[in-house]
């Protein structure tokens, strides 16, 4: 993780908590909530499971359909980032609703969607395809935004003379996308498709072994199989399929995003050849390789060269840096108004849906969200007093990162949704065995981040303020106050931010589970959510999904966001 | 040769922001430019002479006034110009021969008849043999010759520069305005016309046949100096000298009276005066320049040299000098008063009560005082002096001057700037 990540992006340097931009955003999802559960209504009341086979010999049937999921939310991904960020990017009127939506949409946890979701698209579709899709959207909704803010925010920062050179030599806005605004972006989009790979997984396992009470939403891939494994005892299953992912996770890790950061170096903006250059064994061979060359200089090249040249005919040159006044055209008002009445409508019959939930509801609604609250906080606590000495151990020590290093990184790769069957296999008998694996499926989830995060922040500590604070002879403890933490602070809150984020979507799965035919569950708004998703308690399952939404941007805009910027202010090595 | 006019500018105005809020970056620009001539807008830092070659050029649209090219009135990217840039602006994924042809792929080219064109640039700037490299692996001055090159591939009929020297290092400038007048005035290059931009009065003398002289708040042009010696000019003659001499004159400017010198505060009539961004201990050091020698006069075009030293920074400190009452200026001469030879000779802590004592007469430093003395607990948060100070400048240039005055507050111990609250405050007993 040597890229910076930026975790809140507020165009408008606003301060305040709530502004304008987040109340359009918030309705417009409340909207889209209400007409899920609206439409929910009429879903089947029994969907039944795939069958799923426990042979070895389907795994990779299972690992190709997974890939698949993921392939096809990516790309998804990629086409709306590429859109929305160039939208928001060129044109200033757009980009004041865009950017406050994105905002909020990134920190919605995303898995609370997934029971309206998976229901809604069941009402009107065979229950296959409605399941694949709504695997397919759930993904979507995890990579796609901060590939968006990523794309965005390269956009946004093209030196002004790159695109002052592209307009005085008149490159038409294909040209500009290609030779300037993707190199340009490359480098960041690489990275951020990578992250939001990685995120996927969690997604995409959850997805995959979904149920509640007599709707089966489960999907035909990796995370079924080592559901059903699980429910069955079947340990040698459980180790295939283990292997499975982890395998293929790696080989993708190693054939297509090292191959591609490792040849991403060549759109480096900055005029100097750094020493240390990430390579990939795989890209050197293609790259050696005959065949490629081949394929590259007789068709690749005269492809995109008649492409090119059939595209400069057709399209003249923008003028004026391609950045459009702001001029807004009739249709643009017409379908504005027509989306605000819709919005309008909707809100409406929300509040409708909503008023029928019973005092008592809210009450216990209440109670979960400060129940699942609590086991958030307990996994962050958990996952930090272990992640900060380990972190710092790596990070400040090469030999040992040497050796942890990929280790750590193999264990991490592993989406903690996938292993949550086999964990409740362990925890099942023991002492409040559901709630020990909630806040244990949290930490899974979420430590590796501030894990990631807090060695990052360790191997930045400049050997020089090492040597003088040993110099001074700080002693152990007054290092960690006076160097060590406030080094590593703004990685630590970057890291937490994310792993908190995690934690709360991982509640869904974690306080509810359907397991070897028993149903468990513990208080939390997880387990209420999917509750009303078992028993079709359509207005419950509004209300607690928002409750959850506002909960977690509330947390996020009073807390997080506040010692983001503390970090980002006091906290700073530069 | 018959010369005819190529570009026309009649009244132009460009003005940023609207309501109270406006800022004027150029004012009642007329200008004229004509077929073989080589003209620098020279000017401080801020007098928008780069806003008027993205006018001329076509990438900006002026607020009010005319332009015209050939008598046309100029709508949109200006097809007969192309720029080359301060910071090059390669495309640093695209090899120099892809740099170079991109612009006439764009013109329909097919690809071996535009890589044949970019060949032969490439050649006329002496980069035969890199056609390969990437531009990072190039240094300043080889990179700015892809940058010739590929302006020169669309074969403008004006070409425009924007400080093409001054990323580069001494020696590197020196010789790529060399190689860039042999290719002007010999007319290997199909340009009718070169406008550069520059803030260095040598190299504007050393290059242009006519300089434009602009000066800022508001940006304007304040005076035009013809210069007619032959080509290759040498920089040791007197005529040179004296041309520069000449040009440092205007834009030095004159010492006035001290209230017009001064200006007034923020919220006054009248104009507020900018301060000049400069680090304190160079203002030392040029005093302590001009003290030690015999004479009392001072050319200013010698310090540059001197003191190792571009114009334009230079000019900063002349003036900087000037406001503190540290030194006046006449005719391109610099000569200190009692004051700044007191300063120059003075210790440490007495420096300090010295500058303390005539920053508080600037009124921007003044009107700070006393917003600081009717303050709650004498302290402001710095966004409410840059609110306040938003009436009188741009958002960048507000920001600008209060880095400035901190500078200036915190040397002469007039207030206490703390960094975690972004708070000003007096200190106890001031």
């Amino acid at each position: 993780m040597t890229q910076d990540i930026q975790i809140f992006h507020t165009p408008q340097r606003s301060h305040k908590a709530i502004t304008g931009g987040d109340v359009f955003a918030f309705a417009l999802i409340l909207a889209l909530l209400y007409i899920g559960a609206r439409l929910a209504i009429n879903a089947p009341e029994v969907i039944p499971g795939p069958d799923i086979s426990l042979s070895p010999s389907a795994l990779p049937i299972y690992a190709l359909l997974s890939v698949g999921r993921m392939t096809a939310a990516y790309f998804l991904s990629l086409i709306f980032s590429i859109v929305y960020g160039r939208i928001a990017a060129y044109h200033k009127n757009a980009e004041k609703i865009l950017m406050p939506l994105l905002d909020v949409l990134q920190s919605v946890p995303i898995l609370s969607f997934l029971p309206v979701v998976l229901l809604s698209f069941s009402a009107f579709l065979p229950q296959d395809v409605a399941a694949e899709l709504a695997s397919i959207i759930l993904i979507f909704t995890s990579q796609a935004w901060n590939l968006t803010f990523a794309w965005y925010q390269s956009l946004t920062t093209i030196p002004k003379e790159l695109n002052e050179a592209s307009s005085i030599f008149r490159l038409n806005a294909w040209i500009k996308f290609k030779s300037l605004e993707l190199p340009f972006g490359m480098i960041s989009l690489i990275w951020n498709s990578m992250m939001s790979w990685a995120g996927g997984w969690f997604f995409l396992m959850a997805a995959e072994i979904f149920t509640v009470g007599s709707r089966d939403f489960r999907l035909p891939g990796l995370g079924a199989y080592l559901q059903e494994a699980a429910n069955q005892s079947n340990f040698t299953a459980i180790i295939w399929g283990v292997g499975v992912l982890i395998l293929t996770v790696v080989v993708l890790d190693q054939l297509i995003w090292r191959p591609l950061i490792a040849w991403s170096v060549r759109f480096k903006v900055e005029m100097v050849e750094s020493d240390v250059q990430p390579t990939s064994w795989f890209l050197d061979l293609m790259r050696k390789a005959n065949l490629t060359r081949a394929i590259s200089k007789w068709m690749i090249t005269p492809i995109t060269e008649s492409f090119d040249q059939f595209n400069i005919k057709h399209h003249s040159s923008i003028s004026n840096g391609g950045d459009t006044k702001g001029q807004i055209k009739w249709p643009t008002i017409v379908i504005l108004v027509v989306v605000l009445l819709s919005i309008t409508y909707a809100l409406f019959r929300a509040a409708e849906m909503l008023i029928t939930v019973p005092l008592m509801e809210w009450g216990a609604i209440g109670l979960g969200v400060s129940a699942t609250l609590i086991r958030v906080i307990l996994a962050l606590v958990i996952a930090l007093t272990w992640t900060i000495p380990v972190g710092v151990a790596i990070g400040t020590n090469h030999r040992l990162a040497a050796i942890l290093q990929p280790i750590v990184q193999i264990t991490a790769s592993v989406p903690a949704t996938a292993l949550f069957p086999v964990l409740l296999l362990v925890l099942i008998n023991l002492q409040g065995g559901l709630n020990g694996a909630a806040v244990l499926l949290m930490l899974m989830g979420t430590q590796w981040y501030l894990l990631f995060n807090i060695i990052a922040g360790a191997s930045a500590i400049p050997q020089d303020l090492i040597y003088i604070s040993k110099l001074m002879g700080l002693s152990g403890w007054q290092r960690w106050r006076t160097l060590i933490l406030p080094a590593i602070f703004p990685y630590l809150v970057t890291g937490a931010i994310t792993a908190s984020g995690g934690a709360w979507n991982a509640s869904i799965v974690a306080e509810y589970q359907n397991f070897g035919g028993e149903t468990l569950s513990v208080t939390g708004i997880g387990s209420i959510i999917a509750q009303a998703t078992a028993k079709g308690n359509y207005p419950l399952l509004l209300a607690s999904t928002l409750s959850m939404i506002i909960t977690v941007i509330l947390v996020n805009r009073l807390y997080w966001r506040r010692l983001y910027r503390l970090a980002a202010e006091k906290y700073r090595m530069e | 040769m018959m010369t005819e006019s190529l570009l026309q500018l009649e009244h132009v105005f460009q003005s940023y922001g609207t309501g109270s809020r406006r800022f004027t970056a150029v004012e009642d620009i007329n200008l004229r430019l004509s077929t073989g001539e080589f003209v620098a807008l020279l000017g401080p830092s801020g007098c928008g002479k780069s806003t008027l070659l993205r006018i001329i050029a076509g990438l900006q649209e002026a607020t009010q006034g005319k332009v015209l090219y050939r008598g046309k009135r100029l709508v949109g990217v200006n097809p007969y110009t192309s720029i080359i840039f301060q910071s090059f602006a390669l495309f640093p994924w695209l090899s120099v021969l892809e740099n170079v042809s991109l612009a006439l792929k764009v013109r329909g080219m097919d690809k071996t008849e535009r890589e044949k064109k970019a060949e032969d640039l490439l050649d006329r700037v002496g980069l035969d043999g890199f056609e390969s490299a990437y531009p990072r692996e190039l240094s300043g001055g080889m990179r700015q010759k892809v940058g010739f090159a590929r302006a020169m591939a669309v074969e403008p009929e004006l070409l425009c520069m924007d400080e093409p020297f001054s990323a580069l290092d001494v020696l590197s400038a020196e010789s790529l305005r060399g190689e860039l007048l042999e290719l002007w005035t010999e007319g290997k290059i199909p340009t009718k016309a070169i406008l550069m931009v520059s803030h260095n009065i040598e190299e504007a003398v050393f290059l242009a046949d006519r300089i434009i002289v602009m000066d800022k708040e508001p940006g304007r042009i304040i005076a035009e100096h013809q210069i007619d010696l032959p080509h290759p000019r040498n920089r040791k003659s007197s005529q040179f000298q004296t041309h520069v001499d000449q040009v440092y004159a205007i834009l030095a400017g004159q010492t006035r009276t001290e209230s017009e010198e001064l200006g007034s505060a923020p919220g006054e009539v009248g104009i507020t005066r900018h301060l000049p961004e400069i680090e304190i201990s160079d203002l030392a050091g040029l005093l302590e320049n001009l003290a030690e020698g015999e004479k009392s006069k001072h050319d200013i075009y010698l310090l540059e040299e001197e003191l190792g030293i571009e114009s334009n920074d230079l000019l900063k400190l002349t003036e900087a000098a000037e406001l503190l009452g540290f030194a006046s200026i006449a005719k391109g001469d610099i000569e200190l008063t009692p004051l700044g030879q007191t300063f120059a000779d003075a210790s440490i802590l007495a420096r300090k009560e010295i500058f303390a004592s005539r920053a508080r007469r600037i009124p921007l430093m003044k009107w700070l005082l006393t917003m600081l003395h009717s303050a709650e607990d004498k302290r402001l948060k710095i966004n409410v002096i840059q609110t306040a100070l938003s009436l009188d400048f741009s958002p960048l240039e507000a920001e600008q001057q209060i880095e400035v005055l901190i500078n200036w507050g915190r040397y002469g111990e007039l207030f206490i700037y703390e960094d975690d609250s972004e708070m000003i405050k007096l200190e106890e007993g001031k």
